[in-house]
């Protein structure tokens, strides 16, 4: 660590105001405070910090993800060894190895291109470099089919960061999720990419399929009205899916994390599965069709639920802020997911809408709620 | 009429709208029909001439007539005047060029709404002597046809891969003859245009500053 250090300090008169590469300073503050904790003191407002600064949140949320990255990474070769015939007869290691080196490549360009653009942005507005990015370009990957082209998550990326995000001002100012924007940028630029059945199994042409294979996932099964999947495989994860979604129980094991860590709102989670379960129920009452006979518990462990739950809906800048907004704004998220998902055959992963456009509303939930407090508050003052 | 024909003053009723006070990413008019008819750019250049001909000659028109018409009636008078224009420019565009007035659609009947239109005629001709008229209508046509090709040209190569109809991505090059490319299949839809039309303004008002509000 030492010698990071020496680096660091060595070339820091190098970018300061003036000197030869003063236009890499905000590169430099950004990789030195990512490092180490920053070592300036405010120079004005307010002086007393939490010593969890934004670096250090977004490294815990980049642990949480850890399982649902790994696990994402062995499902990939799973889904492949077992799409071909040869998951018996192929290594734990071998099938992890595979998924990794297909992993890999999207997380990287995910990161060099969104970094890219916002050391661009930091260099040119100078300011530092804000490091929000730092868990969108792992959740950009995680939410992506496994066959989506490079070219095109980094086309998705780019989009995020400046759409998305800068065009609002940057870190903590942005109104969407950046990872879903990529996303639904992706859904409805290149559909063809992004839906279907060909997209989840990483897959050669050269490839022999074992009979009976179908690359479709279990929400596109359950909307094509033919459930075969087991509810255990949805849970562990061992599905056809977006490559850090299909495990329930590693995300599950992040929302501990979150929650244990107070990184995450566990009041956004708790109502976002509440409005879940409450829109299965309905449905399965007035159920006419499979896929809205299906248990409404099997909801939280197919699609993208349990991680939008978790890791998008709790975005901390996009979401409601006051408590009983977040509330509200869960519930929402909630019923909408799995009544996108079910009544319109034409968006399979209703969960990225639903946040989305809660997000949309988020400030307008908070405004009603704050406003609901100051009237309450100013009737008990004025009694007598 | 001291003033010469091309005088400094009636050349800046020609240039200013193109830029400095351009309609759409200015004064942010006209929008609807931005985002409408700029799938193809063909289209879009069709739009902005159609545009052009009825702001010029209703300009005129008006000005011609501003010292006749009583002031309370004086909406109902340019919008029959504007009303007449556009319907000579749908009949002209049905009889020449009929695939793209079936485009077009209803948005050439919509010019009439198109509030640049209102706008001119309101601020402009109502004011002033037929000869700065006519120029400020081109000027404002032309503003708003400038940004009307420029989000069709990124629309449509984008989209759809050509321009104007021709070819301009090979087609092996797409996915479906073994490449790697794909059209953008939002550049299509409105919402796109929007975040064009954005785009735009966003880079205009980083070249002049003068144009950011406080």
């Amino acid at each position: 660590m030492q010698f990071i250090k020496n680096f660091f300090e060595k070339t820091e008169p190098l970018v300061q105001k003036g000197a030869k590469y003063h236009w890499l300073h905000s590169t430099h503050e950004g990789f030195f405070t990512l490092f180490f904790v920053q070592k300036d003191t405010s120079k004005s407002g307010t002086h007393i910090h939490d010593f969890t600064d934004l670096k250090r949140t977004m490294g815990i949320v980049v642990l949480a993800l850890v399982p649902a990255i790994l696990f994402g990474m062995y499902n990939t070769g799973f889904q492949h060894f077992k799409a071909i015939g040869e998951l018996t007869s192929t290594g734990f290691f071998e099938i992890f190895i595979y998924g990794l080196l297909k992993v890999i490549p999207i997380i990287a360009v995910s990161y060099i291109v969104g970094l890219g653009i916002e050391f661009v942005f930091a260099q040119k507005r100078g300011h530092g470099i804000h490091e929000g990015f730092l868990v969108s370009g792992i959740l950009i990957p995680l939410v992506m089919p496994i066959e989506t082209p490079l070219w095109m998550i980094a086309v998705a990326t780019a989009f995020a960061v400046i759409i998305g995000k800068e065009v609002f001002g940057g870190t903590g100012m942005n109104i969407w999720n950046p990872a879903l924007v990529a996303r639904a940028f992706l859904f409805f630029a290149y559909p063809a990419q992004m839906s279907g059945e060909s997209v989840w199994v990483a897959l050669k042409d050269s490839d022999k399929l074992v009979d009976g294979f179908s690359g479709a996932t279990p929400l596109a099964q359950a909307a094509a009205g033919h459930i075969n999947f087991s509810i255990a495989d949805a849970f562990f994860g061992f599905i056809p899916g977006s490559i850090g979604e299909t495990s329930t129980l590693a995300i599950l094991l992040g929302a501990v994390i979150l929650i244990v860590t107070g990184i995450g709102s566990w009041k956004i989670m708790l109502s976002t599965v509440a409005g879940g379960l409450v829109m299965g129920i309905i449905l399965n009452i007035f159920a006419v069709n499979p896929f809205m006979e299906l248990p409404f518990w099997q909801h939280l462990f197919i699609g993208g639920f349990a991680f939008g739950a978790i890791f998008m809906a709790t975005d901390p800048v996009s979401a409601a802020q006051t408590d009983k907004g977040k509330y509200i704004y869960g519930f929402l998220i909630g019923i909408l997911a799995i009544l996108i998902r079910v009544i319109n055959p034409a968006y399979p992963e209703g969960m990225m809408m639903a946040i989305l456009l809660m997000n949309t509303f988020a400030p307008l939930i908070d405004h009603y709620v704050v406003n609901g407090n100051i009237k309450k508050r100013l009737k008990r003052a004025s009694v007598s | 009429m001291s003033d010469p024909l091309f005088s400094k003053k009636n050349l800046k009723l020609l240039s200013d709208p193109i830029n400095g006070s351009n309609p759409i990413t200015v004064q942010v008019l006209g929008i609807c029909s931005a985002l409408a008819v700029t799938a193809q750019l063909k289209p879009a250049i069709v739009m902005a001439i159609s545009v052009m001909a009825v702001l010029a000659l209703a300009n005129v028109i008006v000005s011609l007539l501003r010292n006749t018409i009583p002031n309370r009636i004086r909406i109902i008078v340019q919008l029959v005047i504007i009303a007449a224009l556009v319907i000579l420019v749908d009949q002209v565009l049905k009889a020449f060029v009929y695939e793209i007035s079936k485009q077009l659609s209803v948005f050439v009947g919509l010019i009439i709404t198109n509030c640049i239109l209102m706008g001119r005629l309101e601020a402009f001709a109502l004011g002033n002597r037929p000869w700065p008229s006519f120029l400020d209508g081109i000027g404002n046509a032309a503003g708003y046809g400038v940004i009307l090709i420029i989000v069709g040209f990124f629309r449509e190569l984008l989209g759809s891969g050509s321009l104007l109809g021709f070819r301009i991505i090979p087609n092996s090059w797409y996915i479906a003859q073994g490449g790697f490319y794909s059209n953008n299949g939002m550049m299509i839809l409105p919402p796109m245009a929007l975040i064009t039309i954005g785009i735009i303004i966003w880079v205009q008002r980083n070249r002049n500053k003068g144009l950011i509000e406080n």
